[in-house]
């Protein structure tokens, strides 16, 4: 299979960080605003470089957001980063109103998401986001899956006219896709080509995706990874080609079974092609304390979980 | 500039455009639209510096935001006697195909509109944005933004009544409409506020109180008076009592009408305490 080397661990929110820096380089009409959270965000570059671009409003959120929806009258372009709980679920209401119908554009950066967060536990450890999000009439939801995606992604929503949610993570994870690469929103990646079983994976899960294709490949199953990093638009032609290919599909994300990529995959394939899907994902319940590893491994979202959803589907074929 | 002649007709039709929007539609809040019409009026038509025609960015002009939405009536109807749309669309109020909506937004391309409002509590947040926006662009005009009391429940209220104290936004003016009342009844039965003004003065504002908001030549020496005060490293707010149903003897002194319509009867009653001057759409 195609081989993907680490190339040292990092954080997918210090890509979020460097993507910032290079972004106050570049566009003069990107501002940052963070509500009490600035080195958890990694944004201290952006800061230094350009303070008067950036707009820390304290803990409120609910008023950043709101703020954020009036900088882009007069064209700024406002980058408003918070951990993922606070930044959704928290304040909902403006996000929807003030900024996706009013067509606000305006990039909701979050950090923190998911179980990998770790010790600060479920109160902090939103699994239900993207479902939130996707929901939006409007939004565009990313979640990258290492640095160097993450940083393309946060360099590429600033192109892109109109709300973005762009999730991402704490903890240093595998960064495995290219440096400087181009990141298209909606075009789904092709990681590995495989015939026996589809594995659409994004976020943290996509190198546990890789992981798991590839002790299948010994055990002589070919699985085909997508590496799906925008959910919102889905491209949907990437998944109907690869699982009328395979016949089969195993999802995986770091987020609630209700509400996440694994219904919108279980859309598109219920409308155009039915197939056996198995869903690698928190089964509806909040998260608890403990290491990102740990609480990976017991809620079931690490390459150990997906090889065993694979074999499970493959029976269903 | 219009002399105050003219204004005073103004308010006459602004009244009547609100009570028949309202009435067409069985629907609508003509309360607290009647309590802000000469508000609407001297804002538009002495107050704010306009560029000609509509851009939603508004460089180099004064701009406003709506906070408490429901209030749509008066807006649309000030919006459209001063040129951004054709005032007979005005017919089209909370009709479906309509870009004049039950509360405003921006969704469906309305010109003088910026923002969506009506849930409430948010516009004062956007207000600062596009403030901050006019100082990252060197503009020196004002963002204006007008809010309930009883809106001012709301806690986001609070954060960006620090947040504009805290970061100097001193080129926002906001005007508390202090008409007393909300749906549930008077606002000192509902949930007190207390001093208004007082509340805003010690979060770092400041302000200024407008006695009579539905007499004409107060709001605009109110406002006038604001805008002098802007530029010196404060927020700066109006506190202005209105009275909620202004100009309609039976619509007044109660929150009954905050959210109702007239009905054939009530609408012929309150057209004619309120003469038409300027042509109903």
């Amino acid at each position: 299979m195609t081989k993907y080397t680490d190339q040292g661990k990092n954080d997918t929110r210090s890509g979020y960080g460097a993507g910032m820096t290079e972004l106050g380089r570049t566009n003069p009409n990107v501002v940052a605003l963070c509500a009490d959270l600035v080195g958890s965000l990694k944004i201290e570059t952006f800061i230094e470089e350009n303070p008067e671009r950036f707009f820390q409003t304290g803990i409120a959120e609910a008023n950043m957001m709101g703020i954020a929806a009036g900088l882009t009258i007069g064209g700024k372009i406002p980058f408003a980063s918070t951990f993922a709980n606070f930044a959704t679920g928290r304040v909902y209401d403006q996000i929807r109103q003030s900024i996706a119908y009013s067509d606000k554009n305006v990039k909701i950066c979050a950090s923190h998401a998911g179980l990998t967060l770790g010790e600060d536990g479920a109160t902090h450890q939103i699994l239900e986001d993207i479902g939130l999000m996707k929901m939006l009439p409007g939004m565009t939801v990313i979640n990258p899956c290492d640095y160097n995606q993450t940083k393309a992604a946060t360099i590429a929503i600033a192109q892109h006219h109109g709300p973005v949610y762009l999730r991402f993570g704490r903890p240093k994870v595998a960064n495995f896709t290219p440096v400087d690469q181009k990141f298209e929103i909606g075009k789904a990646l092709m990681l590995n080509e495989g015939t026996d079983v589809t594995i659409i994976a994004t976020g943290h899960l996509v190198w546990q995706a890789l992981l798991a294709a590839e002790s299948l490949e010994n055990q002589g199953i070919s699985a085909e990874v997508i590496n799906i990093h925008t959910i919102k638009p889905l491209d949907d032609k990437a998944i109907l080609d690869s699982v009328k290919k395979t016949g089969c599909v195993v999802t995986a994300e770091e987020h609630n079974y209700l509400g996440g990529l694994g219904e919108s995959v279980a859309r598109v394939l219920a409308t155009h092609h039915p197939a056996p899907q198995e869903f690698v994902a928190t089964q509806d319940t909040f998260g608890e304390s403990g290491t990102p590893e740990q609480l990976m491994e017991k809620y079931g979202l690490n390459n150990k979980a997906i090889e065993a959803a694979v074999l499970k589907v493959l029976k269903r074929k | 500039m219009p002399n105050t002649q003219e204004l005073q007709d103004l308010v006459f039709q602004v009244r009547r455009d609100i009570l028949r929007m309202v009435h067409k539609v069985n629907s609508g809040h003509p309360g607290g639209s009647l309590g802000c019409t000469e508000f609407f009026i001297a804002l538009y038509n002495e107050i704010m510096d306009l560029k000609e025609g509509f851009d939603m960015d508004g460089k180099g002009e004064d701009l406003f935001f709506l906070s408490n939405g429901h209030i749509s009536p008066v807006f649309y109807s000030v919006l459209a006697r001063k040129g951004y749309f054709p005032i007979e669309e005005l017919n089209t109020f909370r009709l479906i195909d309509s870009r004049l909506q039950g509360h405003p937004t921006t969704h469906e391309g309305l010109p003088g509109v910026r923002v969506a409002s009506g849930s409430l509590g948010q516009g004062m947040s956007v207000a600062i944005g596009a403030a901050l926006a006019k100082k990252l662009n060197g503009d020196d005009h004002l963002v204006f933004s007008l809010h309930g009391d009883g809106e001012l429940q709301e806690g986001q209220n609070w954060e960006a009544i620090m947040y504009a104290a805290g970061n100097k936004v001193d080129n926002l003016i906001s005007t508390v409409d202090r008409n007393g009342q909300q749906i549930d009844g008077a606002t000192e039965d509902v949930l007190p506020m207390g001093d208004v003004a007082e509340k805003f003065r010690v979060f770092g504002w400041d302000v200024l109180e407008i006695e009579n908001g539905n007499d004409l030549e107060q709001v605009i020496a109110g406002l006038k008076e604001a805008k002098s005060r802007t530029g010196k490293g404060k927020p700066v707010c109006i506190v202005m009592t209105t009275m909620m149903g202004n100009g309609v003897d039976f619509m007044m002194h109660t929150h009954a009408w905050h959210g109702k319509a007239p009905n054939d009867e009530q609408l012929a009653t309150a057209l004619a305490q309120n003469p038409e001057t300027l042509g109903d759409y």
